[in-house]
């Protein structure tokens, strides 16, 4: 193993498939090969669906008492108790997207665009395809298959080694 | 007056720094790039950007609620 690691390297093990879960990885991915560095993302687990072509991202409300939306003047969180309805889910993930959307935040879609335009190199994680039963023609065009070893082979030649 | 203008106002992190990155590449080298920007989390990232990537921020200034920035592309 070298010793002589490029400190412009990143690599990210993406675990997480919620909406808000979804943009720390592709923030900071895209924002690092702006900044010129080679960024390797590997997808596992709830990470692994954000590389399908079509994405519904959903947050939950429940368990999460730091989620506080501003209504009203006013930050407002949900009990447990309405979190937990049938269709508040969906209707908290509305609530969000229109909310990043009035923000200029951007979608996740277009952070992946970016990501794949600036020759990010993805990972779909082989074990989690095989767990949760999902196709490769199912994912966008550009990631790659792997495995943990790939990982790791990849985790030796980064300076910087994320997991989220 | 820059070679380049992107209008980035409205947009929130990291998207004025990654439509930068994408405007340099038809930048001149040499060049200039004016960036104009409402997230007031640009500034500390636009000269983070700057120190990273090696392009010279020459100008930085705020109007109105409005950042505008000029980064030269290296030569």
């Amino acid at each position: 193993m070298s010793n002589n690691i490029d400190p412009n390297t990143m690599s990210i093990i993406v675990t997480k498939g919620t909406l808000d879960w979804a943009y720390p990885p592709f923030i900071v991915g895209t924002t690092a090969a702006a900044m010129g560095l080679d960024v390797t993302m590997f997808f596992t687990f709830y990470g692994l669906p954000l590389l399908l072509k079509d994405l519904n991202l959903q947050i939950s409300s429940l368990g999460n008492p730091a989620m506080k939306m501003p209504m009203m003047g006013m930050h407002m969180g949900m009990p447990n108790i309405v979190s937990a309805i049938p269709g508040i889910d969906a209707a908290a993930s509305k609530m969000m997207k229109n909310l990043m959307s009035k923000k200029g935040v951007a979608t996740i879609e277009e952070l992946r665009e970016f990501a794949l335009e600036a020759e990010v190199r993805m990972i779909a994680c082989q074990m989690t395809m095989d767990l949760f039963e999902y196709s490769f023609d199912e994912m966008i065009d550009g990631p790659e298959l792997g495995g943990a070893a790939t990982y790791v082979e990849v985790a030796t030649q980064s300076h910087i080694n994320l997991f989220i | 007056m820059a070679d380049q203008l992107l209008d980035a106002k409205g947009l929130n992190c990291p998207l004025p720094i990654l439509k930068a990155k994408k405007a340099l590449k038809t930048v001149p080298e040499g060049g200039t790039l004016e960036i104009l920007a409402t997230d007031a989390g640009s500034v500390a990232d636009f000269a983070a950007f700057c120190r990273t990537t090696g392009n010279e921020l020459l100008e930085q200034g705020e109007e109105a609620g409005v950042y505008r920035f000029v980064l030269r592309k290296p030569a």
